[in-house]
């Protein structure tokens, strides 16, 4: 830990001259070293480990396995293997095929609605101002909120029969429901992002801001070139976030619509739901928690590797390395 | 799941009409066994009735049949029915079942004794089971062994308003499918909703079209489908055929399409409310009605059967309905049998009818029903002619929920007559 004063440069002459000092068994000790390193770090993973493998991996083991049966998860483990059928059934069905498009579109309303407002309204709200603290809680209340209680809120405004001006009968139509969905959920997770936001907008330094000002940058300018790069961690963090939500959502749509009318708001987790629950084929909806599960991981790697690649290269402490 | 949310419903509205005859008649004599000495067990008993009006009564049986048998103890478990849907399957997955369960025979019952988590009750029960009316116990005879008890039996028919009906100037209720769509034309004319319908909940959508097919095939088709797993026979393209005659009326409420059954703004709501004229609903429609609207419609309720279609074989007192039972898990001591008996005996149903929360299927007591109506539904589904139980229980749950999908399909205008019924041909065949 004393070596963490030290600057990178300093470090790597420590270590040079004393490998250079002791060349005949500098290695085996080194090794030895590594060995013991290794040891310590396997036990304190593995507490973490179990935990994980009992609750992801083994789960995540029996659904893959089960993907390639027709089981309907009574009686006993599955024993009808059908190979790759309930995936091509799964992209043959046009419900799955609406599922996809449902979440394409949720997730461009979310990146071009969603969070540019709750960033409007994070940099609003730094700013010094009477009241701030108020408007701050206010933003944010819906996301401590349950999701059902949340849903059936917006049940009753939705309300063909009582519902509120407008957007009465929404949930009941097929071609906006899924906007209504979506005015639902920002409501419900702007708040979310606008404190990311708000975190993020509170790192960064105000001379920054205040030398970019001398400089005869505009506000405009001091957003564009000081604050919104940045906010890019952040912000690369909540559409990460954002994103793999929209994946995987369940609760609000099961508490507004159930999917409905006529599958039109229908998301992958409750086509799995109603496939597992409902219709005890448990095989098919094993199927298609696959599938969210590539779709999730496929997005999370690219997205890592490719956009969150500098953000992520400064968290990242390597044991070892260093010495 | 649909179908449990319709009898949990029926169950727990009924909250606000109970009671009265609640109070403590049943427990006296038939200490059946009679095994004084026998060893302690326990009964894990499951059931969905988890508020009043039934709650209390299962909880009162219970206590008495201990204290009749000193060595049993029933642990009692109310679950609310979807939680206690999840509940059960995670359990029957890992290849138990509790000892007394909540079934409503049919298609589930069938997986669960395909699997051989229940216990075949036939000759366990053949002392007692002739109190039971015979029709009742059909959803839980599967092969000709029985796998159940029901206690609940109902059907399904139109609940309408007379006063509405009145006064677009309809005297008589219709009996047959073109005076009905008649009818349902002067409704409209009259400047009045003329069917409330959940088209959120799907389940009640199918009804129409399980019951036009009932009267176009009559129940055979069902009995056929069953066997060969077709359901694209000209019976069940026809029905869909007459539901889109009705459906092209558009006789439902505004925004039927988001609505649900028990909410409310909901279906039952609607009629209750007197905004629309009627609904094809079970035998526990008039207490959702009055609990969801808060109004009480009293006689100006009235009930008629489904009617015929021109040139059908079904008959007009052909019913579809079903109702709720208990079925015995495969590690159940032999005791749960006993205290099942002692469930479904003459008194024992006569209090929880007394509610009227139930229409009961002990031979006898019905006697205890104190609604006119409730009473004339029994008598409808006792002496019915042949009898079907609701299509997303008969068959595989898979079939079932395929059934809905594709009704609330056809009738949202998102398919055609004959794309229902070769969809749900995919899926049987499949199954």
């Amino acid at each position: 830990m004393a070596r963490s004063s030290l600057t990178d440069e300093q470090t790597r002459d420590v270590v040079s001259t004393s490998r250079a000092a002791k060349p005949a068994d500098g290695g085996r000790t080194r090794r030895r070293r590594r060995r013991r390193t290794f040891v310590t770090i396997v036990l304190f993973l593995l507490p973490a480990f179990v935990l994980f493998a009992l609750l992801v991996l083994v789960p995540f083991a029996v659904a893959a396995y089960s993907s390639f049966f027709k089981w309907n998860g009574l009686g006993g483990p599955p024993d009808d293997y059908v190979g790759l059928d309930n995936f091509k059934k799964l992209f043959g069905d046009p419900v799955f095929h609406a599922d996809l498009r449902h979440m394409m579109i949720l997730v461009v309303l979310s990146l071009v609605v969603q969070l540019p407002l709750a960033l409007g309204l994070a940099l609003m709200l730094s700013q010094r101002f009477h009241g701030r603290a108020v408007y701050r809680v206010l933003f944010f209340a819906p996301f401590v909120l349950s999701e059902v209680i949340a849903g059936v809120l917006f049940n009753i405004l939705f309300s063909a029969e009582n519902g509120i001006g407008l957007a009465a009968g929404w949930l009941a139509d097929p071609s906006r429901v899924l906007y209504a969905l979506f005015i639902v959920l920002t409501w419900k997770y702007f708040g979310l992002h606008m404190m990311l936001y708000l975190a993020g907008r509170q790192n960064i330094p105000q001379e920054l801001l205040d030398a970019a000002a001398t400089d005869g940058a505009g506000p405009w300018r001091q957003f564009r070139h000081v604050t919104l790069p940045l906010l890019g961690p952040t912000i690369r963090i909540s559409v990460f976030l954002s994103v793999i939500g929209v994946i995987q959502l369940f609760d609000m749509v099961w508490v507004l619509t159930t999917g409905g009318p006529v599958h039109s708001s229908e998301t992958m987790a409750v086509t799995m739901f109603n496939f597992g629950f409902r219709r005890f084929q448990v095989g098919y909806a094993s199927a298609i928690t696959m599938v969210m599960f590539l779709i999730s991981l496929v997005f999370a790697l690219f997205y890592q590797r490719f956009v969150m690649r500098r953000d992520i290269q400064g968290a990242i402490t390597v044991m070892g390395e260093t010495r | 799941m649909r179908s449990l949310t319709r009898r949990s419903v029926a169950l727990g509205a009924a909250a606000t009409l109970l009671l009265a005859g609640c109070g403590g008649n049943d427990n006296k004599s038939s200490s059946s066994g009679g095994g004084g000495s026998a060893k302690p067990v326990t009964i894990n008993w499951w059931h969905i009735q988890n508020q009043p009006p039934l709650q209390p009564v299962w909880d009162q049986i219970a206590k008495a049949y201990m204290a009749q048998h000193p060595n049993v103890t029933i642990k009692i478990q109310p679950i609310e029915n979807e939680a206690f849907k999840a509940k059960l399957t995670t359990t029957t997955q890992s290849g138990k079942a509790p000892d007394l369960f909540q079934s409503w025979g049919g298609g589930v019952l069938k997986q669960q004794a395909d699997a051989g988590l229940v216990q075949d009750l036939t000759d366990a029960s053949k002392s007692w089971i002739g109190t039971i009316q015979p029709i009742a116990l059909k959803p839980y005879t599967l092969d000709g062994k029985l796998y159940g008890v029901s206690w609940d039996n109902g059907m399904v028919g139109f609940w309408y308003n007379k006063k509405l009906f009145a006064k677009a100037g309809i005297d008589t209720p219709p009996t047959t499918w073109d005076d009905y769509l008649a009818d349902v034309k002067k409704l409209k004319d009259a400047g009045i909703t003329p069917i409330a319908v959940a088209g959120q909940d799907k389940w009640p959508e199918m009804y129409y079209w399980a019951y036009l097919a009932m009267r176009i095939g009559g129940v055979d088709v069902y009995n056929q489908a069953a066997q060969t797993n077709d359901f694209s026979g000209p019976a069940f393209v026809q029905a869909g055929q007459q539901l889109k005659r009705l459906v092209d009326l558009q006789p439902f409420q505004k925004g039927f399409e988001g609505a649900k059954f028990d909410t409310p703004d909901g279906e039952a709501a609607q009629v209750g409310g007197s905004k629309a004229a009627m609904e094809l609903m079970g035998q526990w429609a008039p207490s959702v009605e009055e609990t969801q609207s808060k109004k009480k419609l009293g006689d100006d309720l009235g009930f008629f059967q489904f009617p015929t279609v021109a040139g059908g074989k079904g008959q007009i007192t052909d019913a579809f309905g079903g109702g709720n039972g208990f079925a015995v898990g495969k590690d159940a001591p032999p005791e749960t049998i006993d205290f099942l008996k002692y469930f479904v005996s003459v008194q024992n149903q006569q209090t929880a009818a007394a509610t009227g929360a139930i229409l009961p299927t002990a031979k006898g007591a019905e006697t205890a029903l104190k609604d006119p109506r409730a009473l004339n539904v029994l008598k409808t589904v006792s002496n019915a002619t042949a009898f079907q139980l609701y299509l997303d229980q008969a068959f595989p749950p898979a079939v079932g929920q395929e059934v809905n999908d594709q009704v609330s399909a056809l009738v949202a205008g998102k398919a055609t007559p004959e794309q229902v019924a070769k969809a749900i041909t995919q899926t049987a065949k499949s199954e």
